[in-house]
């Protein structure tokens, strides 16, 4: 998965010149000023993604009023909510159909980490299943939250050059079927904070 | 508030020792029956005139922490007409045959919360026509999840959970069979759904 020679030497040909970081400019200018957001909403995390989009905070500013409930039409999967197992190969299913260039914005507690939720039907965070661009923390997360992990991804956005290629590679699952190591997703899976409590649990 | 349902008298003379005992818990009459009999007692319930209760609330189940006290199948019964409600219980070993007389041919309702108390515990309905898991998928393999010796976090690691989580065919769930068998049951229903009786009874 990590950057090869070839690709090293990929780099170094085009390297940063006037041309490619005015033209990065004007990419990511049109990129981050037209962020089409896929909207995963599965909990209440998505009441605040809808208060984000309503008129009082206004998604329309970053060029983002236009919902893509198709993947193919997609720049940001927003995953607003917990996702249960069952789900999981929902949402990896749309991540691989949304093109490239591609983000993701896990929202609230229960998406980045399982949440309260550390029981057997629940994900332990959607970094499982597919790869996080920006986490929010909450439970959930004011609109100024979400709002606030948008404009972080804009700097993002802002920082990627077409030189590197490392950065639209598409990230497919494993051979084993899993997006990350096992013992990976086991560590992530631990029980912390109170969790760890739950001595009935076995 | 506190006073018994009539229907208890009755339902003991109709039945004799097949009523094992009844109570009054917070105003709500609760009947325990002999799990062989029950059926007869529910259909009698539902089809004598004077107690008429057709409509099932709810079926669930209760296992306590208590090793000593029996899984309890709850059934909820509200008779419309009347407006009066009555709680029926059949007592269960958990550690042995969880096996019970389904009631969908009485209440038709009764199939997906037969479903739900077969996923969740394992109670098996005789004469379900369609007992499958209905919450958990049909390839979940960690058991019964609301039983007490089930852990929190499910049997298998976080890994092993997911990699089966992503292995599963969004499609299988939403197929063209899955939907045939809900257009079979619309059409076996479809004469039973037209309201030409009283209380929407056929």
């Amino acid at each position: 998965m990590g950057v090869t020679q070839e690709d090293h030497a990929v780099v170094s040909e085009i390297s940063p010149n006037w041309v490619t970081t005015k033209l990065d400019y004007l990419v990511n200018l049109a990129r981050t000023k037209s962020l089409w957001p896929m909207p995963f909403g599965t909990a209440c995390c998505a009441i605040e993604f809808m208060a984000t989009a309503a008129s009082r905070y206004d998604l329309a500013r970053f060029g983002m009023e236009r919902m893509s409930f198709s993947p193919r039409q997609a720049d940001v999967l927003i995953c607003a909510g917990r996702l249960p197992f069952k789900l999981a190969p929902v949402i990896r299913r749309i991540w691989d159909q949304m093109p490239q260039p591609k983000w993701s914005i896990s929202m609230g507690a229960c998406a980045s980490t399982g949440g309260i939720f550390d029981n057997y039907a629940m994900v332990q965070g959607i970094d499982t299943i597919i790869p996080v661009d920006v986490y929010v923390p909450g439970c959930p997360p004011r609109p100024e939250g979400l709002l606030y992990a948008i404009l972080m991804l804009h700097k993002k956005i802002s920082g990627e050059s077409l030189a590197d290629r490392g950065l639209r590679q598409e990230f497919t699952l494993r051979e084993d079927g899993l997006f990350l190591a096992p013992e990976r997703v086991d560590e992530l899976g631990e029980p912390f904070g109170n969790s760890v409590h739950q001595t009935r649990s076995g | 508030m506190t006073a018994e349902s009539p229907s208890v008298p009755a339902l003991k003379e109709a039945f004799g020792s097949a009523i094992l005992r009844a109570a009054v818990m917070c105003g709500d009459t609760i009947v325990y029956l002999a799990r062989d009999r029950a059926h007869d007692v529910l259909a009698w319930l539902k089809d004598t005139p004077d107690q008429s209760f057709d409509y099932l609330t709810d079926i669930t189940a209760v296992e306590y922490r208590d090793p000593e006290r029996p899984l309890e199948i709850v059934y909820q019964l509200r008779s419309l007409e009347r407006r009066a409600d009555l709680r029926l219980k059949i007592e269960l070993d958990p550690q042995g045959d969880l096996r019970v007389d389904s009631v969908y041919h009485l209440w038709r309702g009764a199939d997906w919360l037969e479903r739900e108390v077969f996923d969740m515990f394992g109670v098996t309905f005789t004469g379900h026509p369609d007992l499958r898991r209905i919450l958990m998928w049909e390839s979940y393999a960690e058991g019964h999840p609301l039983r007490k010796d089930f852990p929190l976090r499910g049997h298998f690691s976080r890994a092993e959970q997911v990699r089966r989580a992503l292995s599963l065919k969004p499609e299988e769930h939403y197929s063209p069979e899955e939907l045939e068998i809900v257009r079979r049951h619309l059409r076996e229903d479809d004469p039973g759904r037209v309201p030409s009786g009283r209380g929407g009874r056929a």
